[in-house]
């Protein structure tokens, strides 16, 4: 079993969390993944085993779900919603230049195991299309010059900062969050940023008042 | 008269601090709640029936009515599930509502979860958004330490957990039982109903899903009262809603609106369609929802109204589609995404959404056969009011509302390209000569 014993300590506070140990099942799928990068023939004589499942019965649940990887991903993640909306709003555009320039195809990864690319569905996102992720973290109205520049950073190892959302990590590091999620980094980015606040921004410029009458303001 | 905006939810949105317990706290956040425990749980759900509250994450179902079917006194634990699992194509407003304002979402948890007698609470977040889990996760916390969950509550005698649980990918999961699958540990597969959850959900025990913008919703109710919630939108449509608005609108965005606001109006708000483009075509919630037109842009953003116009208000986020845009290549994409999303377990979906979407594909590359929409037609009934869960009928609906409205197009598909008839560079928002 190569999984370390603070791993071990981690499953049992996520099932610890729960009324019914099986319920920890994805999350702990997150964790074999963020330890493994993928999630392994171990990573799920892991869950079976915290769980008491068969692997099975794991192994049913860990391929219905496109986040978990059953091959070796790349340091990054980059996913670029083609659903229609971002689509023709460029998202294709932007997913062929991605293509084009890493040499790879959908669910692939890099030879140098640095990029594995995907085409995402809704992200929920659509009022900042096209819609990018990386490590799941947005990149939002992306273009194929953005991308690629924070292609290039990532690749020399500088900052590439979420547009809304803490400075990229790695997919690891994102997997972790996913099981175990006080990370730190909820301070990160922005509350709201432009488009958050389109309807706010506008309501103030049309001088409406605010119509919470907690606040002390009436309509 | 112009609908005014009306920021409820989005009120303090441009605080640096607004998804923290101080910046909530200093707006009169964690007020509804002692109010609230002051109440007979029965009252809360009282209160909330009597405000006419409708389900955000698309069906509309009367809240308060959904809360008062768990059965009292039965002497089985109860449940509350948050439905944070937004992936509909065209909404994104509960991830902005969990980024900017989560701890609206988890006074709201507080308080439905004492109305319901639930002293076990989950927010299942789709697992692609590690920003709004981060933000949903660290508002639970801090509500913990200052002692709005845990043992009793306030002195109220109530206790609450809450835990914040990370999906995995998978759209279906946004289906009431498919969620309640997943968050025991299985494949995310819905569930024959009866019994519905309200009986028999989590673990086999009464339980309540509720929308996350649903439940945001609560804590404003409980400070302000029913004829103040009333006040906003229309008898059968109470309140006021966040819509997002996206596409090819100058500023694409959160609007936060009374219910029975038109689409124009919204537009207006928007800035309008970018320079020198044309609406063509557009979706109230979703792309679950059948499309409209320009025609329809002055009816009320309503549940009866929508429903009236043939579609429905689904979850208010609104999608516009100007003139460069090929209905044949919006809908073929849509129908790529229920084929993709399709969880299998049912036959007229899993079987249904690959024969359409292989079909559309051959009008798409501009050589379909004409009789093959007809086909196409037919698929769309067998699968409609068929399959196991709305995921089916969704799928079913792109293409007869596209054809009622643009018909010409499919039959152009049979000799020529979508990108062909419609240049795919002009649809873009990143260069050509039509910007944003």
């Amino acid at each position: 079993m190569p999984f370390a014993d603070s791993t071990r300590e981690e499953a049992r506070e996520i099932i610890a969390r729960y009324p019914e140990t099986r319920s920890a099942l994805l999350p702990l799928l997150h964790l074999v993944q963020s330890a493994e990068g993928s999630v392994t023939p171990d990573g799920i004589a892991f869950c079976a085993e915290q769980l008491d499942l068969t692997t099975a019965e794991v192994a049913s649940v860990a391929t219905f779900y496109t986040m978990y990887k059953r091959h070796r991903t790349g340091r990054h993640h980059i996913g670029v919603c083609t659903n229609t909306l971002c689509a023709v709003l460029g998202g294709d555009t932007v997913w062929a230049s991605l293509s084009n320039e890493l040499g790879i195809g959908h669910d692939e990864t890099t030879a140098d195991g640095e990029f594995s690319i995907e085409r995402i569905e809704c992200q929920a996102a659509c009022t900042h299309a096209p819609s990018v992720t990386i490590n799941w973290e947005f990149f939002d109205d992306a273009t194929p010059a953005s991308l690629s520049d924070a292609v290039a950073k990532l690749r020399a190892g500088e900052d590439v900062q979420s547009t809304r959302g803490p400075a990229i990590r790695d997919f690891r590091a994102t997997e972790r969050t996913l099981a175990l999620p006080d990370d730190g980094l909820a301070a990160e980015g922005p509350s709201a940023d432009h488009r958050m606040l389109a309807g706010l921004n506008a309501a103030k410029a049309n001088g409406l008042p605010l119509r919470d009458t907690a606040e002390g303001a009436t309509s | 008269m112009t609908t005014p905006l009306t920021p409820i939810l989005t009120a303090h949105w441009d605080d640096p601090d607004s998804y923290t317990i101080g910046g909530y706290s200093r707006h009169g956040g964690y007020s509804a709640l002692p109010k609230a425990l002051a109440m007979e749980p029965d009252a809360v759900i009282g209160l909330v029936k009597d405000t006419g509250l409708r389900g955000r994450g698309g069906a509309g179902f009367p809240t308060g009515l959904k809360w008062s079917f768990v059965p009292q006194n039965d002497g089985k634990p109860h449940y509350l599930v948050i439905n944070a699992d937004e992936s509909e194509p065209g909404a994104c407003k509960d991830i902005p509502l969990m980024l900017a304002n989560p701890h609206a979402l988890v006074e709201g948890v507080v308080i439905t979860s004492y109305a319901i007698r639930a002293n076990h609470a989950f927010i299942y977040i789709r697992g692609e958004v590690p920003h709004a889990i981060r933000r949903v996760e660290a508002a639970v916390r801090e509500a913990y330490a200052a002692g709005h969950i845990g043992q009793n509550i306030h002195g109220s005698g109530f206790n609450l957990e809450v835990v914040v649980h990370s999906g995995a990918g998978a759209y279906i999961c946004g289906e009431e039982t498919a969620l309640l699958d997943s968050l025991e540990g299985r494949r995310g597969q819905p569930r024959l109903k009866p019994p519905f959850p309200a009986v028999a959900g989590l673990y086999a025990s009464p339980t309540v899903v509720n929308n996350a913008e649903t439940i945001a919703n609560i804590p404003y109710i409980v400070r302000n009262g029913v004829d103040w919630f009333r006040s906003f939108g229309t008898e059968k449509s109470p309140g006021f809603k966040l819509f997002s608005v996206s596409g090819h609108v100058r500023n694409p965005g959160v609007y936060e609106a009374p219910l029975g606001i038109t689409m124009r109006e919204l537009l207006n708000y928007a800035g309008g369609m970018r320079e020198g483009s044309e609406l063509k075509f557009w979706i109230p919630g979703g792309s679950s929802v059948p499309m409209l037109t320009p025609d329809h842009l002055d009816l009320p953003l309503t549940y009866e109204s929508m429903a009236e116009a043939g579609t429905m208000l689904g979850t208010a986020t609104p999608m516009l589609f100007d003139h460069t845009v090929s209905v044949v290549k919006a809908v073929t994409r849509w129908n790529e995404f229920y084929k993709h999303e399709s969880c299998g377990k049912c036959t007229p979906c899993r079987e249904g959404t690959g024969w359409m979407t292989g079909l559309l594909e051959t009008f798409e590359a501009g050589h379909g056969k004409e009789s093959d929409l007809t086909v196409i037609d037919d698929i769309c009934g067998q699968i409609a009011g068929r399959s196991f869960c709305a995921l089916g009928d969704a799928a079913a609906t792109p293409f007869p509302a596209a054809m009622k409205y643009f018909r010409d197009e499919f039959v152009a598909g049979t000799h020529t390209a979508a990108d062909d008839a419609f240049n795919p560079v002009a649809s873009t928002v990143l260069t050509g000569a039509v910007t944003r």
